[in-house]
């Protein structure tokens, strides 16, 4: 039984197809990484698995129930979303922000319990965000704006994280940082969906990936399955030697975070 | 720089702020009363000219002001949240243009003498007109912007037609009447006044204190809220007809009070934290305190005419508002 299941989910933007006809699956403890040129789907395809936007047509299963069917309230426990951008309006703390992430939690016109205290404390020290807790958002450099809004979302104990390029414009340690983060968060037997425009990573991190092109599935299954010179020529118009070392380079991080 | 407090404690200020506040307006006027006399006669039930005095003048003014200024505070904080626009008020929306060319419209047809309640009446469906217009012609999942300009356009024609209808006014008298009432003013308030303005605002209080945690989601974004289960299209349909009813009601009663509901969340957000939703009741109690100040001020100024009101929160709110800007801008640099 997979955690999330999609079926055939078509989405078209004034009469231009978004998305035709795509299945995802997603299993408990599993991290799948979503991959494809810009303008494939991938974004539109994570907003609705989010409750974002509906798609036209298809059917999305979350456990056994439908998705539509299931209250906001409760979808938005189940599922948390980390949209590729997120502005923060206004020069809220880290630690209040890191509390937003506890809204589906609160009932209308409940405070904080002791136990959400517990997860926020135990998120701002899984970030490594207890020295800028009290700061403002907007005084925090880019990697530690990033790891704030992961952790927004990991805030609100979701069975299934859906993050759209949290590493983009983050460097080589801060995105292994992060990946990291979504690495425990699968291995506490919740589920990530992550989209990723850096093949490595995602080769890497990911057991599973699944390649979108033009709002279609080209390739599905284990990152060495997809990552094939062929596949990659298709999507991305990019040409990889058919040749074990260039695979192997592809699929393999060789740099590791040194730990502090 | 001041930095937050707790809310509780914050609350609790502004309160005995605003009580205290209360209780001086009712003490001051042309007339200075012994108030404890006053409130005595008051409960002996002896119609005295003290106890009208206290009961049938000052008491509405005081209770007018309160209730006006914790309308356009609490509603100029729903609205900047909403927006996540520092720069909107509560009439952003059509909602104080629409009330004043609702209450301009019943001036100039003299319905206004005929029955008291044809002014406020008239406020109230022309704010809750307006708001409507701005809402359907920016589109059930308008984006911020176009909300912001559908506002600006429906108050340029609302404007435009009350210029109208002062330029086709019949008589001066006429043209003097309007535009004294639209400069806002709390003088010649009565209690009758007082509780044709209390559902309104009630309800609409009612709706936008209970929106807080869906305008803390706001923070985020748009999308970023819609996922944590914030149903966008309705909570923008509630603070469009909380906003319009509680600010049309006030408006109708007071006539145009500006700033109050553009410069008290801007005062008060630091102590808040800048979260939008623990905004809500202390820019509430800041309108409140800020119309209650400029009225006793108002009544202090020595002047032959009495000075209105709403003047008098335009020139302290204009100046102090490009001291924010001001402020905000060596911030940001």
């Amino acid at each position: 039984m997979s955690l999330l299941r999609g079926t055939a989910l078509s989405l078209a933007f004034e009469n231009q197809p978004i998305l035709e006809a795509v299945d995802i699956e997603l299993d408990k403890g599993e991290m799948l990484g979503l991959i494809g040129p810009n303008g494939a789907g991938k974004s539109s395809l994570l907003r609705c698995l989010a409750g974002v936007i509906r798609t036209d047509s298809g059917v999305l299963h979350l456990g056994e129930q439908r998705l539509e069917n299931i209250p906001h309230t409760e979808r938005a426990r189940r599922i948390a979303y980390l949209p590729q951008q997120t502005e923060v309006h206004w020069p809220l703390s880290v630690k209040r922000i890191i509390e937003l992430g506890r809204i589906p939690h609160l009932e209308p016109w409940g405070k904080l319990s002791e136990r959400d205290q517990q997860v926020i404390e135990g998120v701002i020290v899984d970030a490594d965000l207890l020295p800028f807790r009290h700061r403002p958002f907007n005084t925090l450099s880019g990697g530690e704006r990033a790891r704030v809004l992961l952790a927004r979302a990991l805030a609100a104990e979701p069975e299934i994280l859906l993050a759209d390029e949290p590493v983009a414009a983050l460097d080589p340690a801060h995105q292994l940082d992060v990946m990291e983060m979504l690495a425990v968060h699968c291995s506490q037997g919740n589920a990530v969906i992550v989209v990723l425009h850096d093949l490595r990573l995602a080769a890497h991190f990911c057991q599973r990936l699944q390649l979108l092109q033009q709002g279609c599935t080209l390739a599905a299954g284990k990152p060495g399955e997809v990552l094939t010179p062929d596949n990659l020529e298709s999507a991305y118009q990019i040409h990889l030697p058919d040749t074990q070392s260039a695979i192997d380079t592809l699929l393999n991080i060789t740099w590791s975070r040194i730990k502090k | 720089m001041l930095g937050e407090i707790r809310q509780s404690r914050l609350l609790g200020l502004l309160c005995a702020i605003a009580g205290s506040l209360f209780l001086f307006s009712l003490l001051f006027g042309s007339q200075a009363i012994p108030v404890f006399q006053a409130l005595q006669e008051t409960f002996d039930d002896t119609s005295s000219v003290l106890a009208l005095i206290l009961t049938e003048v000052r008491l509405p003014r005081a209770l007018i002001a309160l209730f006006a200024g914790a309308t356009l505070g609490l509603s100029g904080a729903a609205m900047q949240a909403m927006l996540r626009n520092p720069l909107a008020s509560p009439g952003l929306i059509g909602s104080a243009s629409g009330a004043a060319l609702g209450a301009v419209i019943a001036l100039y047809f003299g319905s206004a003498a005929l029955s008291q309640f044809s002014l406020p009446i008239g406020g109230i469906l022309g704010s809750l007109g307006a708001t409507l217009l701005v809402y359907l012609l920016a589109g059930r999942n308008a984006g911020t912007l176009t909300l912001i300009l559908a506002g600006v356009a429906i108050n340029s024609l609302t404007l435009a037609l009350i210029s109208l209808l002062l330029n086709l006014a019949p008589s001066p008298y006429a043209v003097q009447e309007i535009v004294l009432w639209m400069m806002g003013s709390l003088s010649n308030s009565s209690m009758d006044n007082f509780w044709i303005m209390l559902p309104g605002t009630l309800l609409g209080w009612m709706l936008l204190l209970r929106v807080g945690r869906a305008l803390d989601a706001l923070t985020l974004g748009e999308e970023t809220a819609q996922s944590m289960g914030i149903d966008l299209p309705r909570l923008r349909w509630r603070i469009f007809f909380a906003v319009a009813l509680a600010v049309g009601s006030a408006v109708s009663v007071t006539g145009a009070i500006g700033f109050i509901g553009l410069v008290v969340p801007h005062m008060l957000r630091p102590f808040v934290g800048y979260q939008p939703g623990r905004l809500l009741a202390a820019s509430a109690l800041g309108g409140a305190i800020l119309l209650l100040a400029a009225d006793i001020l108002v009544r202090l100024l020595p002047a032959q005419t009495e000075i209105k009101v709403g003047v008098v929160t335009a020139l302290v709110g204009a100046p102090f508002f490009l001291y924010l800007i001001i402020k905000s801008r060596r911030y940001s640099q």
